[in-house]
């Protein structure tokens, strides 16, 4: 028998009854729909909350130092770890409660009709800093090695502060008053990324701060290569305070592969087993209609037998039309499946993310199913005697 | 001489019943090329039974049953089935005419479990359809043509690949008499072109047309002396 003959047959044995083969159909476009979406919306939804971990987050590590009796972190311990192999920036920062509200003004005049007194943060910090807040000097520098080895008086202000001081150019070495003493601004720090409180806050080189009560380090921000966050987090604090690296506590970003699984595992486990609950109750339904067909063209297959059918040739004839209908229902599920999540996506702005598996796979299930549920009505066509069956 | 187109010898069909049922017992007949059989008898003579070890769809219990100069009885089921599609041409009481496909589809039907080849079928059926003289229905679906006409084109689906034997199955239960009558002038037109028609009938019209009338009685044969209207 002629492939193409066999094909005709069994297309002309589904279109004799277009309706039926259309509900049949039904069961597998809805369990292959389902099996689609599920996949289909939960690697969307996962790539979008990794998306959240971007590379900002992916990549700041900070090392928080607690009090302690004896410092365990010293100014000059921040080297070490931006020796580490992924580090691309870190710097030391002081915080106190002392300096937090300071009383900053830009001149030393008493101006009843205005208020210079601003209330601002002071934090003294390594000259890292605009590395490793990621941010650019907006005017002027930031201090270096040398205003701290000579103890010099001179600030940096963020943005904002800078702002409601009212100063904006530094041409002139404009001055601040923290309290009563003077100092010199030599820049301000802007655009920063990480600290963003940092913007209205007057940083001071470390050993300034120390009037202020910022001599030991409270906070060492460490910005790594993509990738490299989990093992600088491992390797920071020993390399910060060895022997005491247990006392130091480290923020670092949780890991995407991890976040990604859960939310993968979380959604899947339960669709898929709706869906592949539909694709049974379409193989049952497939199975079903297929032996009512047997039943109802036995008269048919009679006749066939008679033409010189073999018994394979039958049982070859019904096995291709549930085959067909399992394709079908394949083909019309999985696109259905992706325009739902296509729409999905739509209606909550995401990216769609679709294996491109998945739009193959799909109608070769259906098509597996067809086949499974064809099994046994075909046997049933194929075992049929021509005697009985023309009767 | 060339081998006769039915050789049967002592066919014997027993059907495993308590007690058993012997339908068909001993039975010899021969058929040669162009011959024009009717096998006529009473329901439960065992018409039937014959039918269906001539077409090949049952196997008999004893003796021997050559057609066409092969042995069958000794076949397995899948040479059996070849022998029937490729040797026997199937003409039903009920037509058997698939009802969502054109005649002409119908008709090609008959070629598509041989090995021939798929050029030229189209144009084979349509030669066949020409002998039934149903040219003018090629494209009909049998739901609309008469009994006749669905007849006609169940012979000219059974003519499809030249069969060496034309097994007809009470070919005019459902036809009226205008339209048994055409189906009968096909069967002359055929037999004089040589066709092989062995039609099992309990119709005295369509016996009376045959050449050759055997009888069947409790499962045994008997030859009937042919009698015209004039004569009996």
């Amino acid at each position: 028998m002629h492939p193409r003959d066999l094909l005709n047959e069994a297309m002309a044995g589904l279109l004799a009854r277009p309706v039926r083969s259309v509900l049949t159909t039904l069961g597998t476009v809805l369990g292959i729909t389902t099996l689609v979406v599920t996949l289909g919306v939960a690697a969307t939804a996962g790539n979008q909350i990794v998306g959240r971990f971007d590379e900002l987050t992916a990549t700041s590590v900070t090392v928080e130092v607690p009090e302690n009796p004896f410092p365990l972190v010293d100014w000059a311990d921040v080297d070490r770890v931006t020796r580490l192999r992924g580090v691309v920036s870190a710097a030391a920062l002081a915080e106190s409660n002392q300096s937090a509200n300071l009383t900053v003004r830009s001149n030393d005049m008493v101006d009843p009709t205005r208020v210079t007194d601003q209330t601002l943060t002071v934090v003294a910090s390594s000259p890292g800093l605009p590395a490793a807040v990621k941010g650019r000097m907006v005017e002027g520098r930031y201090f270096d090695a040398g205003h701290i080895a000579r103890g010099d008086k001179v600030v940096v202000l963020g943005r904002h502060a800078a702002k409601m001081l009212g100063i904006t150019r530094l041409e002139r070495a404009p001055a601040v008053f923290i309290g009563t003493q003077a100092y010199t601004v030599i820049g301000v720090l802007g655009d920063l990324k990480r600290e963003k409180s940092l913007a209205s806050a007057v940083m001071l080189p470390p050993a300034v701060g120390k009037r202020y009560g910022l001599s030991t380090v409270t906070r060492v921000l460490v910005n790594t290569g993509l990738g490299a966050a989990e093992l600088i987090a491992k390797q920071a604090p020993a390399a910060l305070s060895p022997g005491n690296e247990a006392l130091l506590q480290v923020i670092s970003p949780a890991s995407p592969t991890r976040a990604r699984d859960a939310v993968e595992d979380d959604v899947n486990a339960l669709f898929l087993i709706l869906g592949l609950v539909s694709l049974v109750v379409g193989a049952v339904g497939i199975a079903n209609v297929t032996l009512v067909t047997v039943m109802e063209r036995i008269a048919e297959i009679g006749l066939r037998r008679a033409l010189g059918a073999a018994r394979r040739h039958v049982a070859a004839q019904f096995l291709l039309e549930s085959t067909l209908t399992g394709l079908t229902g394949g083909v019309v599920g999985a696109s259905v499946g992706i325009v739902v999540v296509v729409a999905v996506c739509a209606a909550k702005q995401w990216t769609p993310v679709l294996d491109v598996r998945l739009a193959v796979m799909a109608p070769a299930a259906g098509a597996v199913v067809g086949l499974l549920a064809g099994l046994y009505p075909a046997l049933r066509a194929a075992r049929m005697e021509p005697v009985n069956a023309l009767r | 001489m060339p081998e006769p187109v039915i050789l049967l010898d002592d066919l014997t069909k027993e059907f495993p019943t308590d007690p058993p049922v012997r339908a068909l017992s001993a039975i010899n007949l021969r058929v040669e090329r162009s011959d024009y059989v009717a096998i006529v008898g009473p329901s439960g003579s065992g018409k039937s039974t014959l039918l269906n070890m001539l077409g090949l769809l049952d196997r008999p219990t004893s003796g021997s049953y050559r057609l066409d100069g092969i042995e069958t009885t000794m076949l397995k089921d899948s040479a059996r089935t070849t022998v029937r599609g490729s040797r026997i041409g199937f003409v039903f009481q009920s037509f058997h005419l698939l009802p969502h496909r054109s005649v002409l589809e119908n008709v090609m039907l008959a070629e598509v479990y041989g090995g021939g080849s798929r050029k030229g079928r189209r144009e084979r059926a349509l030669r066949a359809l020409e002998r039934v003289r149903l040219s003018h229905r090629v494209e009909f679906l049998p739901g609309r043509m008469s009994g006749g006409e669905r007849q006609r084109a169940a012979i000219a689906r059974a003519l499809m690949g030249e069969p060496a034997l034309l097994l007809c199955d009470e070919p005019t239960g459902n036809l009226d008499s205008k339209n048994t009558d055409a189906v009968l002038d096909l069967f002359d037109d055929l037999r004089a072109q040589g066709m092989t028609i062995v039609v099992i009938t309990h119709e005295n019209e369509v016996s009376e047309r045959a050449a050759r009338r055997v009888r069947i009685t409790d499962g045994t044969l008997a030859e009937e002396e042919m009698c015209t209207r004039a004569t009996c």
